[in-house]
């Protein structure tokens, strides 16, 4: 894992605004939020999420398995579960490969 | 439906009240910073939803399925994402209640 730096949300609604003079700062803040609002709804419904040229997130299925409570070492079992996965697209994939 | 860029911008312009072209920039430059952050290799952390990071993975052995022919996958640096908690919490309990996801 490399760890030279992060950009976080605040950071990227900085970027934005200053990428949008034109627009308010506070739409590059309610822009970002809304984004990430409807990202995380459509995954919570259940449904996928396609950018062209980023990505895509959909739900992968984890069927249900005998556990083990690492305390006690009893049998437990797990439910199945929907977690969440992100496939990159290609160009980011390309952009953050090692260059030639 | 599946949400794409199309439908983003279109939330743009309905709850920020960007007009159509600026709703359509503002997805497009949102993306855009995610990936040239990744690309100079900072992590993308968006609270709520998840965190984007980079791994460096070692050249292995391969083959080519078509030939049989062995040959080295080369070393590389990939994109992972981690969904935060809250958001696999949500989805953990959406589909409790509502059985199986439509469509996956």
């Amino acid at each position: 894992m490399i760890e030279i730096g992060a950009m976080t949300k605040s950071e990227l609604i900085a970027r934005l605004a200053e990428r949008h003079p034109h627009l308010v700062a506070a739409d590059a803040e309610l822009a970002v939020k809304t984004i990430i609002d409807a990202m995380v709804n459509s995954l919570v419904e259940g449904e996928r999420i396609e950018i062209r040229g980023f990505g895509s997130f959909s739900l992968n299925f984890r069927p249900p398995r005998l556990g083990r409570n690492p305390k006690t070492g009893d049998k437990v079992q797990v439910a199945g579960k929907y977690v969440p996965h992100f496939k990159a697209g290609k160009e980011l994939r390309d952009r953050v490969d090692f260059k030639e | 439906m599946t949400l794409t860029k199309a439908e983003l911008a279109n939330l743009l312009f309905e709850k920020v009240g960007l007009n159509k072209r600026e709703a359509k920039e503002m997805v497009e430059t949102f993306f855009e910073e995610v990936r040239t952050a990744l690309e100079k290799g900072d992590s993308v952390k968006l609270s709520g939803f998840g965190n984007f990071q980079l791994r460096e993975k070692p050249q292995r052995p391969g083959r080519n399925p078509k030939t049989g022919e062995e040959m080295p996958i080369t070393a590389r640096r990939v994109v992972t994402f981690h969904a935060s908690q809250k958001l696999k919490a949500m989805v953990e309990e959406a589909a409790a209640h509502v059985g199986t996801p439509a469509q996956l």
